[in-house]
């Protein structure tokens, strides 16, 4: 066994300050935590509250004919009782497209959408009274299947058709419109399942009304800003008057960018009075989020007979559910990632996404790249079987480095390992061979006769931030003051603490800039300048931006300060230690004596570098401003009568630019791999004529800990010259390549196609195909 | 029903409580504990772990009733007066919490292991984690504060 990591104390540089970047300074909210004093959002109570509650379509397409409240509001207790028609504002929401009812009018589009709301005095009766508001559907046939959702004949589950957006891609002599040809060609057509992001803190919320006739919501969300554009346009009402504040947030994971109980719990506020409070169920959260979305990827790659790739056809199409919620983005990601972190000269991909009946797709870790990556590592395994090759040369002599372009012609300017990531995890010792008798594999049936040992490789990417011309920026705060004679900085930004540990990361980057071991992060609200979301990887290096330039404000007019004070301009060069230093480093005076009574604060409003649209055609543009990259070995043991898989160990390596905080980095990378875990082996949701059939954590299956085997993890840090310190995202690489190299490993095992994940144990033991998922 | 019950050495006395209320809806609810956490109402995550008379079980499945005259610990009740318990600390020294929705759970099911079996290995770490989901951390550095926690409870027992 292993022992538990020692706790060092950072060693490097006397002059540095305990929990600056760099350090695993530990997180401010732990203590709270640990106690189980953490307020999440589901543990918020206001004097004289309401619970609100939701009724649900229970079909994925009907017409609504009659909605008939008055049983509902009959019954003791219930205090509001809202359809669509007590929607004041905008009966529609979306960060993105805004095609989303609030609450639905006359149609709804999939097994869970919102139809009315109740507030009552305590949540059994809420549920009762949702239970009598009669709604007359007619039932509709609904749209399903994704490629068939694109046929003309298809009915429209919106009004303008059910093609979401199309991103074409085409470079070379796909570009010119010549003939891709190859000596070598590998297809194959590959399928990801859907998957829930399954965060254990369910959506919920407090909405109290405010005695202005405004309210103020309470809620745990991944972006306060772009909720709260939302909230006001659905309550009609001036913008000041909608306060939101960041509740603790019990895990995100994507799905917590759109929507849920916001507009809902201060429509019933505002309509009672009252606070409202509302938490979903387990059940309830399942079909009250978006989730990661299925994929069908139809690939082609060419080659020559030395390994080059020369070109790769991929046609992609993504299930999108009912409404667009962050659809149009996933598409564009897909395209930019869908070649793989290789130099491909000619390339003609279509990525579609579609308009069903289906549950809602949007944003979950990965956001796409992890769909794209299962597609091409697959074809690369194909490509290296074909070839005869070893898979992992294959990808090196495939590689992009700095200086290359990817799918969307953007030419790396910043460091791109790949190379070396996969050289690190293939390099690794191999875990020891199976003990006899399949003894580990305790829990399976077999003596072990029928264990065999597989190992998979896997190398992904995607971009870390917004893309495609969007400004997305962040805005922090920073005052450094005097506190009972000690200099203390505070940080306020909005960027959202999901559990990632951004709040962390500010008071490093303050220590960092500004030489004090007090810092106090403080979450701003939507009055607040925008932090952006805590998506896509972008906290620490955007609001990670603001916090640090905010931070060298803040020191130059201290420094400056100093000069005036010890009346020699020039001298005063640094702050450490709680002091100011001179160019040698010796101290010069105490920062307390330079503040005085009088603090110094400076607000910054920090926008990584621009970055701009996908040309419509070729989807080529420099759309990213950064890229991030890793690889995974994963080592399994697979029992190939039974279907049953065990990880053995997974290898990881990651550029990391700068790791910031090396306990947090690892928790991202373990808990990402995990995820991707799941993918590969478990976690689907599985829907039939658009009905959920798995909406619980019994039939929705995450990893424990027992499905989790030893990691090794290799850091690099390469840094990027435009972020700062160097830093690269890290929250999404770790579950993108990692589903891949957990089903190469169970292919190597059992010499099956297995294209489809998550891999069930009939696809495992050979008994799907010959088409489907197995066929050997 | 009048429900009378003693939690983290408290005694509680509550009128009109439902039968059909879960143990956990009383603490939550009625108590104002909510370090208990409500994930899934059906016994499969673990994040609402708390001992009944000694023995770890998931409030949500337990029927309020059960509890009248008994003695309920939850993870309020977890830090001594001179300070937090092994566990807890472990738990923040090897960055085994991140959003923390998990953490009150496993800190129990960790508690409950270390009470019957001071020096756990491997296996023994995982069967007694096995009902507790997280989706975070992926449970590596969840082991190795599992492991530290017993290393400083055996310790702190071996002082003189």
């Amino acid at each position: 066994m292993t022992p538990y990591p020692p706790h060092t104390p950072h060693s490097s540089g006397s002059r540095r300050t305990p929990g600056a970047v760099g350090d695993s300074a530990p997180r401010p909210d732990g203590p709270l935590k640990v106690r189980g004093a953490f307020a999440y959002s589901s543990d918020l109570e206001a004097r004289d509250m309401l619970w609100g509650t939701t009724l649900r379509s229970p079909h994925p397409r009907a017409r609504i004919l009659a909605v008939d409240t008055a049983e509902a509001l009959a019954l003791p207790g219930v205090r509001a009782v809202l359809t669509h028609r007590d929607v004041p504002g905008r009966n529609l929401h979306g960060a993105m497209v805004v095609d989303q009812p609030v609450l639905a009018v006359d149609t709804v589009r999939y097994e869970g959408e919102p139809v009315a709301v109740v507030a009552a005095e305590d949540p059994e009766t809420a549920r009762r009274a949702a239970e009598l508001v009669r709604v007359a559907y007619e039932v509709l046939p609904p749209v399903t299947d994704a490629e068939a959702a694109l046929a003309p004949d298809s009915p429209a589950v919106h009004a303008d058709g059910n093609l979401l957006r199309h991103v074409p891609l085409r470079r070379g002599r796909a570009a010119r419109g010549e003939p891709l040809t190859a000596d070598v060609v590998v297809r194959g057509v590959y399928e990801v399942g859907m998957q829930d992001q399954a965060f254990l803190g369910p959506e919920s919320g407090l909405a109290v009304p405010d005695p202005d006739g405004g309210v103020t919501l309470h809620v745990a969300t991944q972006w306060l800003h772009v909720d709260h554009d939302q909230v006001v346009a659905a309550l009609g009402l001036p913008r000041e008057k909608v306060r939101l504040h960041l509740a603790g947030v019990g895990g995100a994971f994507g799905a917590r960018e759109d929507l849920s109980m916001h507009a809902h719990a201060c429509l019933l506020a505002l309509r009672t009075g009252r606070p409202v409070k509302m938490c979903y169920t387990r059940e309830e959260s399942f079909v009250g989020h978006v989730h990661r979305h299925p994929a069908k990827m139809a690939y082609e790659h060419g080659a020559t007979r030395d390994g080059r790739l020369v070109y790769v056809k991929a046609s992609i199409v993504l299930d999108g559910g009912a409404y667009s919620s962050s659809s149009p983005a996933v598409a564009g990601t897909v395209a930019t990632c869908s070649l793989g972190p290789y130099e491909v000269p000619d390339a003609e991909v279509d990525v579609r996404v579609v308009y069903t009946n289906n549950p809602p797709c949007g944003a979950m870790r990965g956001f796409g790249a992890v769909q794209a990556c299962f597609g091409y590592e697959s074809q690369m395994d194909r490509l290296a079987r074909e070839l005869g090759m070893d898979p992992v040369e294959l990808r090196v002599r495939n590689a992009v480095a700095e200086g290359s372009a990817v799918a969307n012609g953007q030419v790396l300017d910043h460091p791109a390992p790949v190379a070396e990531l996969l050289r690190r995890v293939r390099d690794r010792p191999m875990p020891a061979p199976a003990p006899p008798e399949g003894a580990h594999l305790a829990r399976t049936a077999s003596r072990g006769e029928s264990v065999v040992r597989g190992v998979g490789y896997a190398v992904g990417f995607k971009n870390v931030g917004f893309v495609e011309g969007f400004d997305d920026y962040s805005t922090a705060r920073v005052r450094l003051e005097c506190d009972g004679g000690q200099a203390r900085a505070v940080v306020t930004s909005a960027a959202a603490e999901v559990g990632q540990g951004v709040v962390t990361v500010q008071a490093q980057i303050a220590r960092t800039e500004l030489g004090v071991e007090q810092v106090a992060v403080e979450f701003g609200d939507s009055s607040f300048g925008s932090a952006g979301p805590s998506s896509s990887s972008r906290q620490t290096y955007v609001t990670g931006g603001a916090v640090k330039a905010a931070a060298e404000a803040v020191r130059a007019r201290v420094l400056a300060r100093a000069d005036r004070l010890l009346g020699r301009p020039g001298t005063a060069t640094g702050l450490s230690g709680g002091a100011v230093t001179g160019a040698g480093g010796q101290v010069l005076c105490k920062l307390a004596d330079v503040l005085g009574d009088e603090a110094v604060e400076e607000t910054v409003e920090w926008h990584h570098r621009p970055t701009f649209p996908l040309d419509p055609h070729t989807g080529q543009g420099d759309s990213v401003f950064q890229f991030a990259f890793a690889a995974h070995r994963a080592v399994v043991d697979v029992d190939v009568e039974l279907g049953l898989v065990r990880a053995v160990e997974i290898a990881t390596a990651q550029d990391v630019g700068k790791a910031v905080n090396p306990q947090a980095l690892l928790g991202q990378i373990h808990g990402g791999t995990v995820q991707g875990l799941g993918l590969a082996l478990m976690e689907e949701i599985r829907v039939e004529g658009g009905l959920m059939q798995n909406p619980s954590f019994t039939d929705y299956l995450i990893p424990t800990v027992h499905d989790v085997p030893p990691m090794h993890v290799d850091v690099l840090e390469l840094a990027d010259p435009h972020a700062p310190y160097g830093v690269r995202g890290v929250g999404e690489p770790p579950n993108i390549s990692s589903p891949a190299a957990v089903a190469a490993a169970v292919r190597d095992a059992t010499g099956l196609d297995l294209p489809r994940i998550p891999l069930r144990p009939e696809d495992v033991a050979g008994l799907t195909g010959p088409a489907g998922s197995g066929g050997r | 029903m009048r429900l009378t019950l003693t939690v983290n050495g408290e005694p509680y006395d509550i009128d009109g409580v439902a039968g059909t209320e879960s143990l956990l809806s009383v603490l939550r609810l009625r108590l104002g504990l909510s370090g208990a956490k409500n994930a899934c109402e059906q016994g499969q995550c673990g994040s609402c772990s708390v001992h009944l008379d000694g023995v770890l079980v998931c409030a949500c499945l337990v029927p309020a009733p059960q509890a009248h005259g008994r003695s309920v610990e939850t993870v309020e009740g977890l830090a001594g007066e001179d300070g937090p318990h092994p566990v807890q600390e472990a738990f923040l020294a090897c960055g085994a919490v991140q959003c923390g929705f998990c953490t009150p759970g496993m800190l129990k099911a960790t508690e409950d292991l270390l009470r019957r079996c001071p020096d756990p290995g491997e296996a023994e770490i995982k069967d007694a984690l096995a009902g507790n989901l997280c989706r975070c951390t992926g449970y590596r550095h969840i082991l190795d504060a599992v492991r530290m926690a017993a290393d400083r409870t055996r310790a702190l027992e071996a002082r003189p």
